[in-house]
């Protein structure tokens, strides 16, 4: 095992403790604006860990959609509907049961998916993956799945449109 | 990993250990933003308006007033830092930062020379544009966090007109990246100079002679995302005193202060690698090792002349209205840079 893995080993141990943490208290926090930015730092560590998989396109995207753009969007309108400062006490307490119940088994559900089907295969990273390899992929072999997930977003585009005029 | 973390192909440099060669760096980073900004507030923002407004500036302290700047930073760091008793300490004591960090990465993907850069990597400017989009985050924090009615409706604002910029500014790239054939900037700084206009290659091939509608709208988008005047509805001093900055005092607003210009020169920079050719100069050969000296030199007369033309705007046209600037983002912006986009790439696949 080579020292960069060692390495890897470290950074990957702290970012997860860090993801944890930010997770948990942005469930148990009671104030809304402060969930949103405890989820900021999820989804910054989870760009940070796609870095020490290699996977750059990915990091990259994931700040440029997750951070840039639907944290911002959610900030925005909370704070355009109900910026109350300080804890906010109509923030559920009484679903918590239910959403406990439900988070521990999704994650036992993809756990177990992830598990079964991926524990004896091995990630080896020897480089990191170019970007030209990534759109490659995605232009040619995926190409059917791209198309369709760029109509179903312009389908949800109109939609939205379509919901929030008067007339 | 190892492109993230490739060590420059500097001669001296080869020999120095990582963490040396990561000072070095830092170093480098701080001075290119820092200078930059520096630069830009001194001729600009205190000399020239000063001179189109038919007054001297500053001119006490040092020779034509150019120690101003120092004692401008003695002055922000000595006053108190005022924190309004209901604001959420933690959210409105980290927004500057967040900020700051934001246009600090950013100059990590530019290019100063053949062998002078911070990180080669093939995300280039899509990486610039993701990391540039998180200041929209310190900027909502600021508004949210001093609890004044002033700095919220200014951070609204701010990111309202962010996200809108955002598009075209993104869009307006892509033209480029088109022609390019790449997103790495060093890649695009060496096609530009490798290039040729109709077989003649005196002097290369910058992109604003193609891209110029490109290069129009991304100046346009710029300027309302650095927040400057015509597109200054989030600051507007006669209505939010100044927007989501109105609760901030001493070096926290200094920070704030230098946030906005370093990304004025950081911008700046990346629009003169994409259309001006970034650090290469006609007349010297692009491989040249001459350059890695005089093309931070000449990268830096460029983003001074391309700030030029963001301050002209700024002290010349009045303030646009919330419907307007709006407008012009998604009626004509948006539209524009993705017919650019079209025509680029059909002519990219005909040529």
């Amino acid at each position: 095992m080579s020292d960069l893995l060692v390495a890897q080993n470290v950074f990957f141990g702290l970012i997860a403790v860090v993801m944890l943490v930010s997770a948990v208290r942005c469930v148990t926090t009671r104030n809304v604006v402060h969930a949103a930015l405890w989820l900021v730092l999820v989804f910054a560590g989870s760009a940070a860990l796609f870095i020490l998989l290699g996977s750059e396109f990915v990091a990259v995207t994931q700040v440029l959609v997750y951070i840039g753009a639907i944290i911002v969007l959610f900030l925005f309108g909370v704070m355009l509907t109900r910026a109350s400062m300080g804890d906010d006490a109509s923030v559920a307490s009484e679903k918590r049961a239910m959403a406990a119940l439900v988070a521990v088994l999704l994650a036992a559900v993809m756990g177990l998916a992830l598990f079964d089907s991926f524990s004896d295969t091995r990630l080896v990273i020897d480089e990191p993956q170019r970007f030209g390899v990534v759109s490659d992929a995605i232009f040619s072999q995926y190409i059917v799945a791209f198309e369709a997930v760029s109509v179903l977003l312009l389908a949800a585009l109109i939609g939205a449109i379509v919901i929030a005029r008067k007339d | 990993m190892t492109a993230v973390l490739e060590i420059a192909p500097f001669a001296i440099l080869a020999d120095l250990a990582y963490w040396q060669v990561t000072s070095i760096r830092a170093i480098a980073g701080l001075a290119a933003v820092l200078l930059v900004a520096g630069t830009l507030v001194y001729v600009h923002l205190f000399k020239l308006v000063s001179f189109m407004q038919s007054r001297l500036g500053p001119m006490e302290a040092g020779p034509y007033g150019s120690l101003q700047l120092l004692a401008e930073t003695g002055k922000f760091l000595q006053k108190e830092d005022i924190i309004p008793r209901r604001a959420d300490r933690f959210v409105f004591c980290t927004a500057p930062f967040v900020v700051l960090v934001s246009t600090f990465l950013l100059v990590v993907v530019l290019p100063a020379g053949p062998d002078a850069w911070f990180i080669s990597n093939d995300l280039g400017i899509y990486l610039a544009m993701a990391v540039s989009s998180v200041s929209v985050i310190g900027i909502l924090m600021a508004g949210w966090g001093s609890a004044s009615k002033y700095s919220l409706i200014g951070g609204l604002r701010a990111t309202g007109q962010l996200i809108a910029y955002e598009l075209p500014l993104l869009l307006a790239v892509v033209g480029v990246v088109i022609q390019a054939e790449t997103m790495n900037l060093q890649s695009i700084v060496l096609t530009q100079a490798e290039g040729e206009i109709f077989g003649w290659s005196g002097i290369g091939n910058p992109f604003i002679l193609t891209q110029f509608l490109g290069f129009a709208i991304f100046m346009i988008a710029l300027q309302a995302e650095l927040t400057q005047t015509p597109f200054d509805m989030p600051v507007a001093e006669s209505e939010l005193v100044t927007g989501y900055m109105t609760e901030y005092s001493g070096l926290r607003f200094l920070l704030f202060f230098i946030g906005e210009f370093a990304t004025a020169g950081v911008f700046s920079a990346i629009a003169a690698v994409l259309f001006l050719g970034g650090w290469y100069i006609p007349g010297l050969d692009a491989g040249s090792e001459l350059f890695n000296v005089i093309g931070p030199l000449v990268l830096v007369g460029k983003v001074v002349l391309l700030s030029l033309l963001i301050f002209w705007f700024r002290f010349t046209f009045p303030r646009f209205r919330e419907d307007q600037l709006q407008k012009l983002a998604w009626k004509y912006l948006i539209p524009l840079s993705l017919a650019n986009i079209f025509v680029t790439a059909v002519l990219k696949v005909l040529w």
